[in-house]
């Protein structure tokens, strides 16, 4: 956003629920439930009442039937009030950081000064639809006149009609070129040469990186969060704290069965969570006399190939440094998404790779190493798994809290996109750097 | 007609239709006075020879069709005889507009109960508005009485046998949704279509609700006597026939006389004005105006309310952020724990579930409680109320911690049961602030709020309180402050005799049967298990500070053991899944005339001192203040009424008797020479 034109976008707060695990069985709360929840917890600390805000936008992939612009949902159930405009972005992975942008942007424009945004996923509840034989069936039954026709119609019946439609399954599959995102990571795995033992180690750290953030308290962001029945649920639930690469070493693959490398193990896990931010204009935390988390100064979006759609950030970043003069080794902090332990060490690759960086990239040399001491240093989606439509705000939202407590000035938010596609966002604050 | 001029009702003539509304004078609910039923009988007379397509009774008010009977004009009833000739007039009225020779329609929104929804019966159809305000049913069992106006007779015919006694021996109250779904009303319609509706039953003569064969059946001769059983054993569960006679009498007079409707209206007039002139009635009616009177109390001044913060997330505290929720307003909940909050949250849940069915209000009633940790509810909260252990010490480090964390107007109040506020306030910088708002457990059955003003309590405090136990729905008593202000005053006395027998070996069930037989709605041991043994003895060891109280040994010897009630699983009683085990032999004593003697008379002579030292206003509000704070015995019209009822110089040589047996603890307390 390098045009003078443009106001500062300032991140004031923002708040998440932990990331409750898929337990085979649909979760406890629905999407709005969680956006709710995050939302009313982040708003009941500012100074400011819902009803100031200008707008809420939310990133969400698959939201209940009953939650159709599930941003306005939220925003009525947080009692922003009826003249609240709300509305719902979908970029698949990256629908968290998405919402982040469009009200950036909107902040940017000074259409608006105070914008709630985030994402929110509940991937357990993912709807499970009839087929369409099924539906066809059950149309000819209810058109069928008489009881002869009736009749007939019923015997064409065939159990095969009972076969579900899973949505998940169908959202995590690429439409075009019809591998599954499991898929896609394997291809990387081979595209770059990357062992299971590689991915295993990866997936080990990032355990153990969350266990110590969690022990340190470094996950100041989570709210706790109660359901009907009497359970709250306050850390995230994906942690294996006693996790080894001897027990990695043991699962087996998902996706290319018997030959593959990528395991339930060494894969972003299915998970329910929102997180939700508060974005102002200068001019509102002037009004408001807000505190300031960080600034969004740039985000760049790019796309590729879908079955190498793991490697969206290495042509997400490139672009975004050079819009703002920056070099890698500019960047203070780091998060990529984990969408796979693989897809993370394919992008490292990828930028330490002459090759693609020139051929592929159009850069003049290769784009660097990133420290791995600097990147996702709480850990990622591995362990604390990846509600799609939120992991965006999370990514934003957490770096923007290890660099509070790094006095660190530049952080980089990135992303893989399922159907090939890559985001990344530029964050900055008062810090005095590395 | 329609230049004659009522107080009550007006006449508009439209498309051939009437509209009659009834719009009672000097009143913004609608209610059967004996002016409004007579002015209804010249008025149905004169129409009866008319030549129109149809009337329609409606509601001019906007609270609703007709909430009932004018119960002020009950407490006037000389004899049972003028009471009869009454009830046949009413029910004459209704007769007559029954036998109209056009149709009638009966529009109803808001509350149509009792006798409003007699007169309803009355019509050919009901036609109701589909909101959440419509409310209609017959409560009149809750006075201590049964239908008078046909209710019995076309309620049952109408809607079946066992939907309609339903209703009639537990006097709830249905929404629209239900009542269309019993077929108590024909036609169900949005606000909207409300008129249209009226006019389409009268113009297209549509056919109004019939039973179907099956539900007809219940009201058969060969079935009554089977379903009476099946009723009778119902209701014995829930009142006393001793105690509660008039759902026995409804049952009565539908079984002998289901068959013959003539024969069924007279008896049921009879039947009332019996009722309604006995004890039990006429002390359910003083009970209705003494909680008229706590309600008007609750209706002065306004102080605007819209969020509550309630530290503490207890059972008292958890319960009142649910009822404060559930009346609409945002509420948080602070603790320190999650744990603590979780099963309050739970325990809303449950709440809300109960009261409001619908899933969309449910979701939005939790979603008004919110669990809050830090407490970032304090600094914007109207109300903030605490409700953490009754600690003085701990409650007063919790007002210094708060006190500038909150709005210089907000209403600051703790829920403390027993510790006077000049032991609280004076940790406070503007100690004037405080007031004593003490709900009683469980909040949601137990409508009365303690309003305590300390004396260095602003009055201005105070009234806000009042204004704001108005606005949630319960019931504000004002009382002075000192230990145990005044209904756990009285009632610790009973509750240690109790365990006093106990002690001296009488089996706990036999206890509290004892109790039950009286009317109280539990028994005080089984209450003390239920409130904890050591919440009990603390509350009993803060007021023997001030008081005489004896402690039982029992009952320390029991917190001591860790036996602290159905909490901890065992108390004097032992809990299985939170429920009590009953000895299978009732062994111990078989006086129970005595127990009874001894734990209500010991109440009795707290609750004298406690007039005689002005603890609650007057004799009333003290009634007042036992039956919405403990459910003592609503039929017995309170404590000092069943004494007055009793004569209190007779229950004062029982005391002295007592003394003689037992020693000083029923020595008549100041106080008895005074009251009358």
């Amino acid at each position: 956003m390098n045009n003078n034109n443009l106001k500062d976008v300032y991140v004031v707060d923002g708040c998440r629920t932990p990331f409750l695990k898929h337990h085979g069985r649909p979760g406890p709360f629905s999407a709005s439930d969680l956006a709710f929840s995050a939302g009313r917890a982040l708003l009941a600390r500012q100074p400011f009442n819902a009803s100031d805000l200008d707008e809420v936008i939310l990133g969400c992939v698959i939201p209940g039937p009953s939650e159709a612009n599930i941003a306005r949902v939220v925003a009525l159930r947080l009692g922003c009030g009826w003249c609240m405009p709300a509305w719902t972005v979908q970029r698949n992975c990256a629908s968290g950081m998405q919402a982040l942008d469009s009200a950036a942007l909107n902040i940017a424009a000074g259409r608006s000064h105070l914008v709630m945004a985030g994402g929110t996923e509940v991937m357990s509840r993912a709807p499970v639809q009839l087929n369409h034989d099924m539906l066809h069936w059950m149309a000819d039954l209810r058109f069928s006149k008489d009881i002869k026709k009736k009749l007939k119609t019923i015997a064409r019946f065939r159990p095969a009609f009972l076969k579900p439609v899973i949505a998940l399954m169908c959202g995590l599959t690429d439409p075009i070129v019809g591998l599954n995102m499991g898929e896609t990571a394997e291809v990387l795995a081979h595209l770059f040469e990357i062992s299971r033992e590689d991915m295993d180690a990866y997936a080990v750290e990032s355990h153990r990186r969350l266990a110590k953030a969690q022990d340190n308290g470094f996950l100041e962001e989570i709210e706790v969060i109660y359901d009907k029945e009497g359970n709250y649920y306050e850390r995230d639930e994906g942690l294996h704290r006693d996790t080894n690469p001897a027990i990695l070493a043991r699962l087996k693959p998902v996706f290319d069965h018997g030959v593959g490398k990528i395991t339930a193990g060494n894969s972003s896990q299915i998970t329910d969570g929102a997180c939700m931010l508060i974005l102002a204009s200068k001019e509102a935390v002037e009004q408001y006399s807000l505190p300031v988390l960080g600034r969004i100064i740039d985000s760049n979006w790019a796309a590729l190939e879908p079955s190498e759609m793991g490697l969206g950030p290495v042509h997400a970043v490139p672009p975004l440094m050079k819009a703002n003069s920056l070099k890698p080794e500019e960047i203070d902090y780091w998060e990529i998404n984990e969408a796979f332990a693989a897809q993370v060490l394919a992008c490292l690759r990828a930028w330490e790779n002459e090759d693609y960086c020139k051929n592929i990239l159009g850069l003049e040399s290769i784009f660097g190493s990133i420290d791995r001491e600097r990147l996702n240093v709480d850990g990622g989606a591995v362990s604390l798994g990846h509600p799609v439509g939120t992991s965006g705000a999370r990514i934003v939202l957490h770096l923007l809290h290890v660099m509070k407590r790094n006095n660190a000035r530049r952080g980089v938010a990135a992303l893989c996109i399922g159907g090939g596609q890559g985001g990344a966002m530029l964050l900055e604050r008062d810090g005095e750097g590395p | 007609m329609t230049d004659q001029q009522f107080k009550n009702w007006y006449i508009v003539e439209e498309q051939d239709i009437y509209w009659l509304y009834c719009d009672k004078a000097d009143s913004s609910t609608n209610v059967l006075s004996e002016s409004v039923l007579t002015e209804l009988s010249t008025i149905v007379k004169k129409l009866s020879v008319k030549q129109v397509r149809g009337l329609v009774l409606l509601s001019a008010k906007k609270s609703g069709f007709i909430a009932g009977a004018d119960i002020e004009e009950f407490t006037s009833l000389k004899s049972s005889s003028a009471a009869e000739q009454l009830i046949r007039g009413g029910q004459a009225v209704l007769t007559l507009l029954e036998k109209l020779p056009f149709p009638t329609v009966s529009l109803i929104h808001g509350y149509c109960l009792g006798g409003g929804l007699e007169l309803a019966l009355a019509c050919r159809y009901r036609v109701a508005k589909d909101d959440i305000h419509t409310c209609l049913g017959l409560p009149e069992v809750k006075l201590g009485i049964h239908p008078g106006f046909g209710g019995t007779v076309r309620l049952p015919r109408l809607i079946g046998a066992p939907q309609a006694m339903d209703l009639i021996l537990t006097g709830k109250t249905i929404d629209a949704y239900r009542a269309k779904k019993i077929g108590l009303i024909d036609h169900l319609v949005p606000d909207r279509h409300l008129k249209d509706m009226a006019i389409k039953c009268i113009a297209d003569k549509l056919p109004p609700h019939k039973p179907s064969a099956f539900i007809q059946m219940t009201n058969h001769a060969f079935v009554r006597p089977i379903l009476k059983a099946v009723m009778t054993r119902k209701t014995e569960k829930k009142a006393d026939p001793h105690h509660y006679p008039a759902p026995y009498a409804a049952i009565n007079l539908w079984s002998h006389y289901g068959g013959n409707p003539k024969a069924m209206y007279a008896e049921e007039a009879k039947s009332l004005a019996g009722l309604i002139t006995g004890t039990t009635a006429q002390n359910l009616i003083r009970v209705f105006f003494l909680r008229d009177r706590l309600k008007a109390l609750g209706k002065g001044g306004t102080f605007p309310v819209s969020h509550v913060h309630v530290i503490g997330a207890g059972t008292m505290g958890g319960d009142i952020a649910a009822w404060c929720a559930l009346q609409g307003l945002k509420v948080t909940l602070q603790d320190i724990t999650p744990k603590s909050i979780s099963s309050a949250i739970k325990r809303a849940y449950a709440l809300f579930k109960q009261r409001l069915k619908n899933p969309r209000l449910i979701r939005n009633t939790m979603d008004r409680l919110m669990p809050d940790i830090t407490g970032t509810g304090l600094s914007g909260a109207d109300v903030i109320i605490e409700a953490v252990f009754e600690d003085t010490q701990v409650k007063k480090e919790l007002f210094q911690k708060i006190e500038p964390l909150i709005r210089q107007d907000a209403l600051l109040a703790t829920n403390t049961s027993t510790i006077p506020l000049e032991e609280i306030a004076p940790s406070l910088a503007k100690p004037e602030r405080l007031v004593g708002l003490h709900f009683f457990n469980p909040v949601a059955k137990m409508p009365l709020v303690e309003i305590i003003a300390g004396e260095l309590t602003d009055p201005a405090e105070a009234a806000k309180a009042l204004s704001f136990t108005g606005s949630i729905d319960r019931l504000p008593l004002p009382v002075k402050s000192s230990p145990g202000f005044l209904v756990n005053r009285i009632l610790m006395p009973y509750l240690l005799e109790a365990v006093l027998m106990v002690e001296e070996g009488v089996a706990p069930h036999v206890i509290d049967r004892a109790a039950l037989e009286f009317g109280m709605p539990m028994g005080p041991v089984l209450l003390a298990d239920t409130v904890g043994l050591d919440i009990c003895l603390h509350a009993a060891e803060i007021m023997s500070e001030k008081y005489s109280v004896i402690i039982p040994g029992i009952l320390e010897q029991k917190v001591k053991e860790g036996h602290t009630g159905r909490k901890s699983g065992e108390g004097f009683y032992r809990y299985k899944n939170g429920k009590h085990i009953m000895p299978k032999s009732s062994s111990g004593l078989s006086a129970t005339g005595q127990i009874e003697e001894r734990l209500i008379l010991r109440m009795v002579n707290e609750a004298i001192s406690c007039l005689d030292e002005g603890i609650a206003e007057d004799a009333d509000l003290l009634d007042a203040g036992m039956v919405f704070g403990t459910g003592f015995a609503p039929f017995r019209g309170g404590i000092l009424q069943y004494c007055r009822t009793e004569g209190f110089e007779n229950i004062r040589e029982r005391l002295t008797s007592l003394e003689e047996q037992f020693g000083e603890r029923f020595h008549p307390m100041q106080g008895w020479e005074t009251i009358k």
